[in-house]
């Protein structure tokens, strides 16, 4: 299967978006060679705009330029929009409902040799506590490439995630995405693995595992947390009995969190949370060696899932 | 434009209305309020290019009132304008009002940004400059801040990207009444030599007595025709106009008492 760095993908979505969003301006804090929106500014450079490492700034003037009828992408690593940027994010693009969007690169364990100072576990249940604010979470190229161009049409504060990590395309090519919608990867009826975001390839090939096991698993993706599709989610609820959740965040208030938020008003079944366990990450010299040991594995899903089955019974 | 005399009275005007705004609201900013009396009325009296019938007006000139806290005065000045009914100033800081206890643009015709977390107006207008340089529009953003509010860092972020892009469309005005919330700024975190500062940062900076009306319509005029973004450091009194409360960090935001309202109107009215 194809990979690519989803970072090279979203690059080069928006070079490919500039001429049907004429309105859409590219922001950066000088980490443009890292988010790779080094390429919207070789091929656009009147639109570009680099602010230094000044984040708050970049975000604020962002507002600014929103209420212009601009359209800007704002994009760095994830824990400084979210965090470094917070206040600005907060008191002007959700509160004022601006047509911002903001694209988190490095995101998750992603940027796994620089460790716990750069990796982002947090971001998910900070953006999706912000009213007016959409959370976009693709897991590879063509959930990427249609998040982008869903995220422009879209009118409104977006907070798009984004990984440096090669990712393989799972959804043969269709790069259709509709805001607010899971997708429906495998039908089930034991159990439903959920997941949002890149550990999206774990989470099919522990759904192999388990049909091996004459386990018949549904496998639901969410690319978009918020609005999240409650939908969708209690169907398989009350269809398998059992969700297991996956995401590369912290397992509190991010996806796992919205789906027991969801689940627990309306139809609470078990769920087992995968995801990082209340800590920060560290460095490593593989993002594998970081899924290893955070338990973000294959293996780990079926047990869980196989687990969760069992309290079912 | 009004005659110098008529702007002097619009402003003493505004201040006896945001102490009757503050008074009926039971709370709100009154230092802050009065410091920035003559700048606001300056501003939209002489310099802002709007249209209170039409709020949205592309081609308007911005206006950021990025220390928020001074919110009563800028609706006065809205107000008096034709941006929304005089009536409405009673809602002040109410339930279901369109005047906020802070500036809120979706609420409130003629905001043209939320503001009230401090330290966000000049990236804001840094933005809006940038904007109306890449669409070829040909407004101009003013962005009024506090001295106190100069201690968010964020500020000199945006007064380094002003420089960089050379944004001769952005003004920035300082009241600077050298108070804040916990006393004066030169005890709670001193500014130093704010003029060598914003110099050192790239910007042109004009000082001059934030009171007269004269010389703040000559500062802004000035920093309109310097080719690069500019500051003006306009000399102000906290609390001006009213003898108990000029000065004093303890009416930044203090509710004023029957007894303190009946005086303040007094004062303020005697001018006339």
């Amino acid at each position: 299967m194809e990979q690519k760095p989803m970072r090279l993908v979203f690059g080069e979505i928006l070079c490919e978006l500039a001429e049907e969003f004429p309105e859409m301006v590219v922001l950066d804090a000088d980490v443009s060679n890292s988010t790779q929106t080094k390429r919207f500014e070789e091929k656009f450079k009147d639109r570009f705009f680099n602010f230094g490492i000044a984040e708050a700034n970049m975000v604020s003037a962002a507002a600014g330029m929103a209420t212009c009828g601009l359209i800007p992408v704002v994009s760095t690593f994830a824990f400084l929009i979210v965090l470094r940027a917070g206040d600005p994010v907060r008191s002007l693009i959700a509160y004022n409902s601006l047509n911002v969007k903001l694209a988190g690169g490095y995101a998750g364990l992603s940027d796994f040799a620089d460790g716990a100072s750069h990796q982002s576990v947090t971001d998910l249940a900070i953006m999706r506590a912000m009213p007016n604010m959409t959370v976009l979470v693709p897991s590879d190229i063509d959930t990427t490439r249609g998040a982008v161009r869903a995220m422009l049409k879209h009118r409104g504060p977006v907070y798009l995630r984004l990984s440096r990590e090669p990712v393989g395309s799972y959804h043969g090519g269709d790069e259709s995405f509709e805001i607010g919608k899971a997708k429906i990867l495998k039908d089930g009826k034991d159990v439903t693995l959920a997941v949002s975001g890149t550990l999206l390839p774990q989470v099919l090939e522990a759904a192999e595992e388990l049909e091996k096991a004459g386990i018949r698993p549904a496998v639901l993706e969410f690319p978009t947390l918020k609005p999240f599709d409650s939908e969708t989610l209690i169907y398989y609820a009350q269809k398998t009995g059992a969700i297991v959740t996956v995401e590369e965040h912290t397992i509190l208030g991010g996806f796992g969190g919205a789906v027991s938020e969801s689940l627990s008003e309306i139809c609470p079944v078990p769920v087992k949370r995968i995801g990082i366990n209340d800590c920060f990450g560290e460095s490593a010299t593989s993002y594998s060696e970081l899924l290893n040991k955070y338990f973000l594995t294959k293996g780990y899903i079926c047990q869980a899932a196989i687990g969760l089955i069992k309290r079912k019974k | 434009m009004f005659p110098i005399e008529e702007i002097k009275r619009a402003a003493q005007e505004a201040r006896i209305t945001v102490i009757n705004m503050i008074y009926k609201a039971g709370s709100g900013h009154i230092g802050g309020s009065l410091s920035c009396a003559e700048i606001i009325t300056v501003l939209y009296e002489c310099f802002l290019n709007v249209k209170p019938e039409e709020p949205l007006w592309p081609e308007r000139d911005r206006f950021i009132l990025s220390k928020g806290h001074a919110a009563p005065m800028l609706y006065a000045i809205l107000s008096r304008k034709g941006f929304f009914e005089q009536s409405q100033l009673d809602t002040l800081r109410k339930l279901n009002s369109n005047l906020q206890g802070h500036p809120c643009m979706f609420k409130l015709p003629g905001i043209d940004m939320s503001t009230g977390s401090l330290g966000m107006g000049v990236s804001v207008g840094v933005g809006m400059a940038l904007a109306a340089k890449l669409t070829k529009r040909n407004f101009r953003v003013f962005v009024l801040c506090g001295d106190g509010e100069l201690q968010e860092g964020q500020n000199w972020e945006a007064f380094m990207s002003a420089a960089k892009w050379k944004l001769d469309n952005l003004i920035v005005i300082i009241d600077k009444n050298g108070v804040q919330l916990d006393g004066k700024v030169e005890e709670v975190m001193p500014l130093g030599d704010l003029e060598a500062k914003l110099k050192a940062f790239g910007i042109y900076v004009l000082n001059c007595d934030g009171h007269n009306v004269e010389a703040l319509i000559n500062s802004i005029q000035e920093a309109i025709n310097y080719k690069g973004p500019a500051a003006v450091i306009a000399n102000t009194v906290k609390g001006k106009g009213v003898s108990f409360m000029e000065g004093q960090s303890l009416w930044h935001g203090k509710p004023i008492n029957k007894e303190e309202y009946e005086q303040a109107i007094m004062e303020l009215s005697k001018c006339f």
